[in-house]
């Protein structure tokens, strides 16, 4: 707690702070720009998302440098406020909403990754969709992508979080659903932005309930609105609310992560997201969507810090399901040969840890693993990609197509290893800084439980990675990027990458491939790829806690210090024998990994190769894992099934019993009645009458004929007219 | 509050809706049309709600943007078959309904 007697230092600002709201706002701008001009400039639209993201990062690379300073303008135990712009929105009967920008540490760190790496994807992409029929419409779902993530970075108030969410809601189901032509890939668009969806339900469920709860408060003690999150942020602290009302909302809002962030078991999304574009995987997986959910219990963390007594308990909600999707999403990537679906599986398995930290109130080595695991992702991407940009013609199986690449492709592969390390965790590539970090102050929390499924999870990450690099990298040569061409092969592969091949510009672009057989790819694959790399070296460094106080820059910066805004948290103390445990399980998993795959890739060793068949345990395993678990046959043909269904039979049941019953009384009874009127009254009575109307019927008839001409705009013209006369009719009598 | 100018606007929108809906032979624009007068419409409603300073326009407003949007669906459906089974969506050539 800030004591009253100390001093406050006046904290600096600056314009970048004052104007983060632009960061969002170019890209917007840009998207537009694109989808109206884009297809008559001379990139095709591609430079203005370029430039609009390369803006983007300009600005928030000035703000981070202005936060900085003003974190060092504050005294050690100060409180840093974030920088706070709001405009009114709208306004409704005495209610009044506010849009604006609340910049802190935590939005900082996010506004510089998301804009790096959506430059580097960008830049990327140009080579990489190079002649693609939906060039110019790509590039502007790219940036309004961008602008949707970095629009919910900087929100103040759980509204404009809400859009910048959905819009990338939106932006994803076009991405993954790029090549729609393809049944295969508008499924996998759909199945993503439905179970999104089902997840953001939680989002607007939470975000109500925490209005309706807090607005009062808020506007009292605070002045703002209950969707400010600040104000939420305060409220959850101050012992105000009640315990059933603040957990309900923050597992509402943990539903919603849960849908965003693919974690168990809404986590069947994801892998499947795979059919979109590579840059477009490596842009979801890293430092987008899927760490909307992750940022959203971050920033919202008092919610959550206060629903679930989090320092208090030794497992929860958020815990539970980080540990679960930590070990079953490591245990899929085993049994896949897609690469880039083991690369899926391992971000799902990576945002379990993210969030098993949040649950577990190691606030800050979550955040830090949001920052690495965004470069080592991203990288991994960008290299399945142009490994099969340029070596495997374009599949992705790393079984069929892959193999012996480390010498074709030297700076793809090295780039690779790096992040691959960084990923494993190891020292001192920055993935063990934020993973170790993690497992360690999940452990000082009192998560021992937690802390012994991280450290499997380690083990099981270290081991499929090193499996999918000995696939991809080592042994020989298989398939395409041994240069066979086989056109076969390379059909039913068009429909998993591109099915846009078979199609004018890029049908050239493909056979230069199969003549050329395995390269290195161009500089505009290459560049990105380093460029990540040295961040997956380097970037632990930033926080490198084994080397004290002074090392833990990003702590200094980005975590809010305690206050009434935020929640005291503790580190734990840094000890080698606690890492040197965790490297140990992480070389054991490389070694014993490498080991398997060159007995049963290389030399096809008797006794393992095909032991999944001859062994009934095993093979129980893995038809479960082949299967994912069969969550995917639960949510579709029983969940959907069961909802679906009985109401289709008893509409059926209804429309053949009820309806048609009905339908036969009343026809009966008409056919009975009818003949009696026929006879009766037809006949007799009305027959005379309408002889002679009819007659003078046709008379009115010849005259008002023209008027029925069948035109549509006739008829509307008419009925606007006597709207006219009605109205001044109206005006008359009433003045 | 004064609310001419949003009642002007109002008005050019409807007027130009209107000029679209007869004019335009072009089924698609026709749905246009409709939208823009829709939008008219939302527009008093909500310049009103903020000069009596009650929330009614603007429950209004959302309404008509729900229904409109609902009425939209099925119009473009229905242009769509159209244009499936004659090949054209001009509406100079639809006149079935001559009497």
């Amino acid at each position: 707690m800030i004591a009253s007697s100390e001093v406050m230092n006046e904290l600096s600002s600056g314009w970048f702070l004052e104007h983060a709201w632009l960061i969002p706002i170019i890209p917007a701008i840009g998207f537009a720009i694109i989808i109206l001009f884009g297809k008559k400039l001379p990139m095709k639209g591609s430079e203005i998302g370029l430039i609009s993201m390369l803006s983007s990062l300009a600005l928030a690379g000035g703000a981070a440098m202005q936060w900085i300073s003003r974190v060092n303008s504050g005294t050690e135990e100060q409180f840093i406020a974030p920088v706070v712009r709001t405009w009114n929105w709208w306004q409704i009967g005495g209610m009044k909403f506010t849009i604006g920008q609340s910049i802190d540490g935590l939005s900082v760190i996010v506004l510089v990754v998301v804009a790096f790496i959506s430059t580097l994807v960008q830049l990327y992409s140009t080579e990489y969709l190079k002649g693609d029929r939906r060039y110019t419409h790509f590039f502007a779902a790219l940036t309004l992508f961008s602008a949707g993530m970095l629009a919910m970075v900087v929100a103040e108030d759980t509204i404009l979080f809400l859009l910048g969410w959905e819009i990338m809601g939106l932006c994803s189901f076009m991405l993954i659903g790029h090549w729609w032509e393809d049944g295969a890939n508008s499924r996998a668009a759909l199945k993503a932005f439905f179970t999104v969806r089902t997840g953001d339900m939680g989002l607007l469920i939470g975000i109500s309930m925490l209005y309706f709860a807090s607005n009062e408060w808020t506007t009292k003690e605070l002045g703002v609105s209950g969707f400010s999150i600040r104000g939420i942020s305060a409220w959850a602290l101050s012992g105000e609310p009640n315990s059933r009302v603040i957990l309900i909302a923050a597992i509402a809002l943990f539903i919603a992560a849960i849908g965003k962030s693919g974690q168990f078991p809404l986590h069947t999304w994801l892998p499947d997201a795979m059919a979109g574009p590579t840059p477009v995987s490596s842009l979801l997986h890293s430092s987008t969507m899927v760490v909307a959910g992750v940022f959203l219990v971050s920033r919202l963390y008092p919610v959550f810090f206060t629903g679930f007594h989090i320092l208090g308990s030794g497992g929860n909600f958020i815990t539970i399901i980080g540990g679960i999707t930590i070990v079953i999403a490591a245990a899929l990537a085993f049994v896949q040969n897609d690469i880039k679906k083991v690369l899926a599986y391992s971000t799902v398995s990576q945002l379990g840890y993210m969030m098993l930290g949040l649950g577990a109130g190691a606030w800050m080595p979550a955040v830090f693993h949001i920052f690495t695991h965004a470069f080592f992702k991203a990288c991994l991407f960008l290299g399945a990609g142009s490994i099969s940009h340029s070596a495997s013609h374009h599949s992705f199986d790393m079984k069929k197509d892959m193999g012996g690449l480390r010498k074709v492709m030297p700076i793809t592969f090295t780039t690779w290893v790096i992040s691959t390390l960084a990923l494993c965790g190891v020292f001192p590539f920055s993935g063990f800084f934020s993973k170790d970090e993690i497992i360690d102050n999940v452990g000082h929390n009192g998560y021992q439980l937690f802390m012994i499924i991280g450290l499997i999870g380690a083990f099981m990450t270290a081991a499929y990675m090193t499996r999918a690099t000995y696939l991809t990298f080592f042994g020989e040569a298989r398939g395409a990027s041994a240069g066979i061409h086989h056109d076969e092969h390379h059909d039913a592969h068009a429909s998993a990458h591109d099915a846009h091949d078979s199609h004018d510009a890029h049908d050239a672009h493909a056979t230069d491939h199969a003549d050329q057989g395995p390269h290195e790819s161009g500089w505009r694959i290459t560049l990105p790829l380093v460029l990540l790399a040295i961040l997956a070296l380097g970037s632990g460094f930033l926080n490198a806690v084994p080397f004290g106080e002074k090392w833990e820059r990003i702590t200094k910066w980005v975590e809010p210090r305690h206050s009434e805004f935020a929640p005291e948290l503790h580190h734990a103390p840094f000890t080698w024998s606690k890492a040197g445990l965790s490297l140990a399980i992480v070389f054991i998993g490389i070694a014993l990994s490498w080991g398997i795959s060159t007995m049963l890739y290389t030399r096809k060793d008797k006794r393992l190769v095909g032991l999944s068949e001859r062994n009934r345990v095993l093979r129980a395993g893995y038809n479960l894992l082949i299967n994912k678990y069969f969550l995917d046959v639960l949510y579709e043909k029983v969940i959907v099934k069961a909802i679906a269904g009985p109401i289709a039979a008893a509409a059926y049941w209804f429309n053949q019993n009820i309806l048609d019953g009905i339908l036969h009384a009343v026809a009966r009874f008409s056919r009975v009645f009818s003949g009696w009127v026929y006879r009766n009254i037809d006949q007799r009575v009305v027959d005379g009458t309408v002889n002679n109307s009819g007659k003078a019927t046709k008379g009115a008839g010849g005259v008002l004929a023209p008027v029925q001409s069948g035109k549509v705009s006739q008829y509307g013209a008419l009925l606007f007219s006597a709207a006219a006369v009605a109205a001044l009719v109206l005006v008359i009598i009433n003045s | 509050m004064l609310v001419n100018q949003f009642l002007f606007l109002a008005a050019l929108l409807f007027c130009i809706g209107v000029y679209g809906v007869i004019a335009r032979k072009n089924a698609v624009l026709v749905l246009m049309s409709i939208e823009l007068i829709l939008n008219a419409v939302n527009l008093n409603f909500v310049a009103f709600a903020l000069r009596n300073g009650n929330a009614d326009g603007h429950t209004f407003a959302l309404y008509i943007i729900a229904i409109a949007a609902a009425e939209v669906g099925v119009g473009l459906g229905l242009v769509l078959l159209i244009f499936r089974n004659r090949r054209t969506i001009s509406l100079d050539d639809l006149s079935e309904m001559k009497g």
